[in-house]
């Protein structure tokens, strides 16, 4: 009886569409969140992530009606986030039916921002998102989509956001993102190894053995990848089973 | 069938909702005690913190009256917290009493493990609890909590595991608790809370 890892499908969107990109840049439509939802819901995904990565403003009602139809699709657990600013921007995602709310750049502007929101939601309902490049001997923490550097170091970062009351760390590899190179065990294990709490690493899934890597070198919790599973190229029973056969624990579809 | 889910501003209803509408039953929300009136079965939903939601349900007047429809016998399911207040007390706040329906004390689970224990895991079945019927016992299921129970005054049907056992399933008579989310847990979850229906309209006959 263990606690399984968790294999997680991340749909970007623009608000309303599914979007993909390599880096951050260069999106083009990849479908309807809620179609993509409710196959992943169906084929044994563990958990779903909807974010919205061009977060303005103007588009937020959309993105809270997106939630709305991704959540009516799942019986599985949802994250939602992007461009979350404030305890209201958090509340509205969880009232529109996610369990889990990810903050990213207005965690860094004011920290306290966890503690306020884990009070409120729980510490399990807040993930705090980190995107970290490679700096030398350290990674360091960008915000806005990835483009800000921060000059905080992202491990350091993770332990403090932590302390603070995140319950979770989603962890994107920007020097992994989109490049299909495999997740960066390396800076997934950095920060696993000093948190208390899970961690998902995300950015440069392609093939199963990056999974059994980031499982077993990166010690994470969780995997995250979004174009790999968009297109087909990996279906979540297949991997499921190769990870199983290798002595990782998963919910192995039934 | 009339289900009643108590509704107390926090929690995760519409989830639970949706999962009862996809069975085909149809649920009210009670955000008061008249609201209880007459129910054939009672949800108690629940993430967040103990001591928030106990404040809660005093504010809107529940308390006694979740008591009472426990102790009359109504079918009632508390999920994940839900399951937690039908404790005496919880350390996640100590000042604040539950339900007391069992006299036990909620605990945090030791540290030794990633906490919150967030995931799927598997049960233990100490008897064969009537919620799992049909669900093949490796089946897993969706949890996300810090605190738990580590007994239920005989009461624990299931357990897991995640750095110390915890009471993950109890049931006596008409009342059950789950520390999971049934509502989060694909089709096992589905298949418990098709369960919990038939309890709940067997009694009602």
């Amino acid at each position: 009886m263990t606690l399984a890892r968790r294999i997680i499908p991340c749909l970007d969107t623009d608000g309303s569409r599914v979007v993909k990109g390599v880096q951050f840049i260069h999106l083009r439509d990849a479908g309807d969140p809620a179609d993509l939802a409710a196959r992943y819901n169906q084929e044994g995904a563990d958990e779903l992530v909807v974010l919205d990565i061009a977060a303005s403003r103007d588009h937020r009602p959309t993105f809270l009606e997106t939630i709305r139809r991704v959540a009516a699709e799942l019986a599985i657990p949802l994250t939602a986030g992007g461009g979350v600013r404030k305890l209201d921007d958090g509340r509205a995602i969880l009232r529109a039916g996610a369990d889990k709310v990810t903050v990213n750049t207005a965690a860094i502007h004011r920290p306290e921002l966890l503690t306020e929101m884990a009070a409120e939601f729980g510490s399990q309902a807040v993930i705090l998102a980190i995107d970290a490049r490679r700096a030398g001997d350290h990674w360091e923490a960008y915000v806005r989509g990835g483009h800000d550097p921060t000059g905080l170091d992202a491990v350091v970062w993770a332990k403090e956001g932590v302390a603070r009351g995140a319950g979770e760390i989603l962890l994107t590899s920007m020097d992994r993102d989109g490049t299909r190179s495999g997740f960066d065990c390396e800076l997934t294990a950095a920060v696993s190894d000093v948190v208390s709490v899970p961690v998902i690493a995300s950015g440069g899934a392609d093939t199963p053995q990056d999974f059994l890597e980031v499982f077993e070198k990166g010690r994470a919790d969780a995997a995250l990848a979004a174009s790999i599973f968009h297109d087909n190229l990996q279906g979540f029973a297949a991997l499921k089973r190769y990870l199983a056969d290798r002595g990782v624990p998963m919910r192995v579809w039934t | 069938m009339k289900i009643a889910l108590v509704e107390y501003g926090a929690g995760n209803l519409p989830s639970v909702e949706r999962a009862f509408a996809r069975l085909g039953a149809e649920t009210i929300r009670a955000a008061d005690p008249e609201k209880l009136t007459g129910a054939d079965a009672i949800i108690l939903p629940g993430v967040g913190h103990f001591g928030a939601l106990m404040r809660q349900l005093d504010s809107q007047g529940m308390i006694a009256s979740l008591r009472g429809k426990i102790a009359a016998g109504i079918p009632f399911l508390g999920i994940c917290l839900g399951l937690q207040a039908l404790f005496a007390t919880s350390e996640e706040a100590p000042d604040d009493a539950g339900l007391g329906v069992f006299p036990n004390r909620v605990a945090a689970l030791p540290a030794t493990e990633k906490l919150p224990h967030m995931g799927w895991n598997q049960l233990q079945r100490a008897r064969a609890p009537h919620l799992l019927e049909g669900i093949s016992p490796g089946e897993y299921f969706y949890f996300a909590h810090s605190f738990a129970a580590t007994e239920a005054s005989g009461a624990s049907t299931a357990t897991c595991v995640h750095g110390a056992r915890f009471v993950a399933l109890l049931e006596r008579g008409n009342l059950c608790g789950v520390q999971f989310h049934p509502e989060k847990s694909g089709g096992a979850g589905a298949k418990l809370l098709s369960n919990f229906l038939r309890l709940a309209s067997r009694a009602a006959q």
